[in-house]
């Protein structure tokens, strides 16, 4: 029941209630209909599923690439925040600051920095052949390294921030304490760390997965359309090819795997770890 | 008492991971500087020829023009009703409130590709499609969430006593608003609005579906540079966004420091 002294701060969440409900859903909701409606009324674009070696090639090619980033980005993003966690607090501050920075800078400027290292004639493969280590130039870009190692690069701030929330809450006299009884590091880390740790490597591991599944720019600059992941797929459908039943068909698909994906893992991790302390 | 260190392999390890995200980013300071006309390190000499061509081209200065009323607009959009919005929500703090912020922060988890599809459909029945008004709309709104989370967690440090002290003295409530709370959260709505106005600079997928010839934000230029003509004047550009960016994440954490004291 509404409250007659609450109606005014009820009024003060209307107009970001109307303009997101106006200009967010409604555009969505219209996706999610489209790809029941056209060209013919019914589940013909999702039949595509089962039938379409393209789509199923697309589908099968992001969850690989996902897989590959997660993984990659967890491991390098937890030796760095396992750094951080143990440095001193003003050391601290420029560990964050290395990360925040990345974190914050242009997506194209970060792909275009890795085009210019890694093609044909880039830094690394000049500097490769001068020296002489090679003789042919390597393929480094325009295929699906190019897009792993552009998508770990922005993946790994993102994977360090919810695993340092979780090792910050660690506490430092526990290590201490195991260290007097005559611990050795390996066996610090193995038995105290890394379980602590673990709330906030999953909730980073659901973080960049999902980021990931439907990321658009990087592997299109980077995988110069040989290499084609859900995301271009679906701008290639809808720009191109005018087939708005099956683009929006796999945006669906899209979405729903997002969402199944945080709802099981709701049930795992607080998602105020994901999504920081502001987080629903 | 001792503090546990991290070994020589996990320092070694955090350095190598380090580099390798700066690493990068920092190497088109010198490709921008290249005396050279294509993208390469310099040779002979460091030139500033290309920041000169970026500077005198009305094209990249159009854009860059383009870019920043875009996401000064969005930002005052996200700001008033983010901020609102999660004041709302906090002294609510009901079910139904909890329900209406998981639906801000939708912008942040569905990818922007779905969105920009279903704005393409839905902004050519509205005639807004290249349209500086469709732009900000779309930006405004999906810059929303970050004031949300900036703003929240401000109010989560807010006594709420003090809100129902100054009601209870017979204060309105658009006095308590403006004296009371806003005050006290300023630094965190500062930080939303620098988060906000980032998302519009920088954002670039709806921008491909709904804007073509009149809209042409910065983003979209490097977009198109990157894939057509790989010059150092891009590296220029890059350099430029890299220190901009930088420049509102130091502003940031500076205030959050004060806001911390």
């Amino acid at each position: 029941m509404m409250r007659r002294q609450d109606v005014g701060w009820w009024l003060l969440i209307l107009p970001a209630f109307l303009l997101m409900t106006a200009f967010y859903v409604a555009p969505i909701a219209q996706v999610l209909a489209i790809s029941f409606t056209e060209p013919t009324p019914g589940l013909g674009n999702y039949e595509r599923l089962f039938t379409n070696e393209s789509v199923q090639r697309v589908i099968i090619t992001t969850l690989r690439i996902c897989v590959i980033t997660t993984t990659i980005s967890l491991l390098l993003g937890y030796v760095l925040s396992y750094r951080i966690a143990l440095a001193s607090p003003a050391a601290q501050r420029w560990w964050i600051l290395a990360v925040l920075v990345p974190l914050w800078i242009s997506v194209l400027v970060r792909a275009f920095a890795w085009v210019t290292l890694l093609r044909r004639q880039g830094l690394v493969n000049e500097t490769l052949m001068s020296t002489g280590l090679i003789t042919e130039p390597l393929q480094l870009v325009w295929n699906e390294f190019g897009i792993v190692v552009g998508m770990v690069h922005y993946m790994v701030p993102y994977a360090v921030l919810p695993m340092l929330a979780s090792m910050r809450e660690i506490d430092p006299r526990l290590l201490a304490a195991a260290r007097g009884l005559g611990a050795g590091r390996i066996t610090i880390f193995a038995k105290i760390f890394l379980p602590l740790s673990l709330p906030g490597l999953l909730a980073a591991g659901v973080l960049v997965f999902i980021f990931t599944l439907g990321f658009y720019i990087t592997p299109a600059l980077l995988g110069g359309g040989k290499t084609l992941m859900v995301a271009e797929w679906i701008g290639l459908q809808i720009l191109d090819l005018l087939r708005w039943g099956l683009g929006t068909m796999m945006a669906t698909v899209l979405v729903v795997a997002i969402l199944v994906t945080l709802a099981i893992f709701s049930r795992l991790v607080d998602m105020k770890r994901v999504f920081g302390g502001g987080g629903a | 008492m001792m503090s546990h260190q991290p070994g020589l392999f996990a320092r070694g390890s955090a350095w190598v991971v380090a580099l390798y995200l700066l690493l990068p980013i920092s190497i088109i300071l010198p490709v921008s500087m290249t005396d050279q006309r294509f993208l390469s390190l310099p040779r002979e000499a460091l030139s500033l020829q290309h920041y000169v061509t970026v500077f005198g081209s009305p094209e990249w200065l159009a854009s860059i023009w383009q870019s920043f009323q875009i996401a000064v607009v969005s930002t005052a959009i996200a700001v008033v009703a983010g901020t609102l919005c999660a004041i709302g929500c906090w002294r609510l703090a009901s079910r139904a409130t909890n329900l209406v912020r998981a639906l801000m922060l939708l912008p942040i988890i569905i990818p922007s590709i779905v969105y920009a599809v279903g704005l393409y459909r839905y902004f050519a029945g509205l005639d807004l499609l290249d349209r500086f008004m469709g732009v900000v709309l779309a930006h405004g709104v999906t810059g929303i969430p970050y004031v949300v989370i900036t703003v929240s967690t401000a109010l989560a440090a807010f006594d709420p006593r003090l809100e129902q002290a100054a009601r209870g003295m017979g204060a309105s409530l658009m006095q308590t608003l403006r004296w009371v709370i806003l005050p006290r959260i300023t630094p965190g709505i500062l930080s939303g609005a620098i988060f906000a106005f980032i998302h519009s600079w920088d954002e670039l997928v709806i921008v491909l579906f709904i804007a073509s010839r009149d809209v042409f934000t910065l983003p979209r230029r490097i977009w198109d540079g990157i894939n057509e003509n790989l010059d150092p004047a891009m590296a220029a550009v890059a350099v430029l966004l890299v220190v901009f960016t930088t420049g509102l994440l130091l502003l940031d954490l500076a205030l959050r420091r004060r806001r911390a004291e």
